[in-house]
C-alpha cells in the first residue's frame, strides 16, 4: 500500500456494469516526506475519501478485495484515510 | 487504474477462443490534464467505447474481473468511458 492525496474526481456514466455507483477519484501518489512521486492514477474509493484528503491505497488485484471481490475490475483502491499529515511519522 | 484515449483498432481473426466477439482497441495512456504520453496498450473493450473517447482502463489480473471478462486472457481492460475530469490541485 502507498500514501496519496485525492487531487480530483472523474465521472464516467458510461462504464462496465461491475463499476455502476462506485466514486472514482483522482490520487497522486506520494513519497514518506509527503512529496509527489509518479503520475497521478483513477481510484475507486471504499472509504468515502473526498478531495485534498491523504490517503493510502492498495493495487494490483487486492484492490478489488473491499468489494464484490470476483466482480469488481479494478487496480487501484482507497482503502484507508489518514487522520492528518501530521499522523505520518517517518524517522 | 488510467486515462487513456483510443487510438485505433486491431482485427485478430486467429485467436484464443475466449477472445471470439471481443472488440480490441488500441489506446494510449494521457496525462490528467489531457495531454499525450507516450506508448500504447491492446485493451479489450467492455463498454462499446468509440474513436478518440477517453477511457478508463484497468490493467492486470484485475482486468479478467470486468462483467463479460470471466477467464479471458486479457490483461487490459476498458472498464468506462469518461465524461469530465476535475483536478483541483
Amino acid at each position: 500500500m502507498q500514501l496519496a492525496r485525492v487531487i480530483g474526481t472523474v465521472v464516467a456514466t458510461v462504464k462496465n456494469d461491475s463499476l455502476e455507483g462506485r466514486k472514482l477519484l483522482i490520487i497522486q501518489s506520494l513519497n514518506k516526506n509527503l512529496d509527489a512521486q509518479g503520475k497521478p492514477m483513477v481510484a475507486i474509493d471504499s472509504v468515502g475519501a473526498g478531495v485534498g484528503e491523504l490517503v493510502f491505497w492498495c493495487r494490483g488485484k487486492e484492490a478489488s478485495f473491499p468489494f464484490k471481490r470476483e466482480d469488481t475490475p479494478t487496480d487501484c483502491t482507497i482503502v484507508g484515510i489518514v487522520d492528518s499529515d501530521k499522523h505520518v511519522s517517518r524517522q | 487504474m488510467i486515462i487513456a484515449r483510443i487510438l485505433g483498432t486491431v482485427v485478430a481473426t486467429q485467436k484464443d477462443e475466449r477472445l471470439k466477439g471481443k472488440k480490441l482497441l488500441i489506446v494510449r495512456p494521457i496525462n490528467v490534464d489531457g495531454t499525450d504520453t507516450t506508448g500504447y496498450v491492446v485493451a479489450v473493450d467492455t463498454v462499446g467505447a468509440g474513436f478518440h473517447e477517453r477511457v478508463l482502463v484497468v490493467a492486470g489480473s484485475s482486468a479478467r474481473l470486468a462483467q463479460g471478462m470471466k477467464d479471458t486472457p486479457v490483461d487490459a481492460a476498458i472498464v468506462g468511458v469518461i465524461d469530465t475530469v476535475d483536478v483541483t490541485q
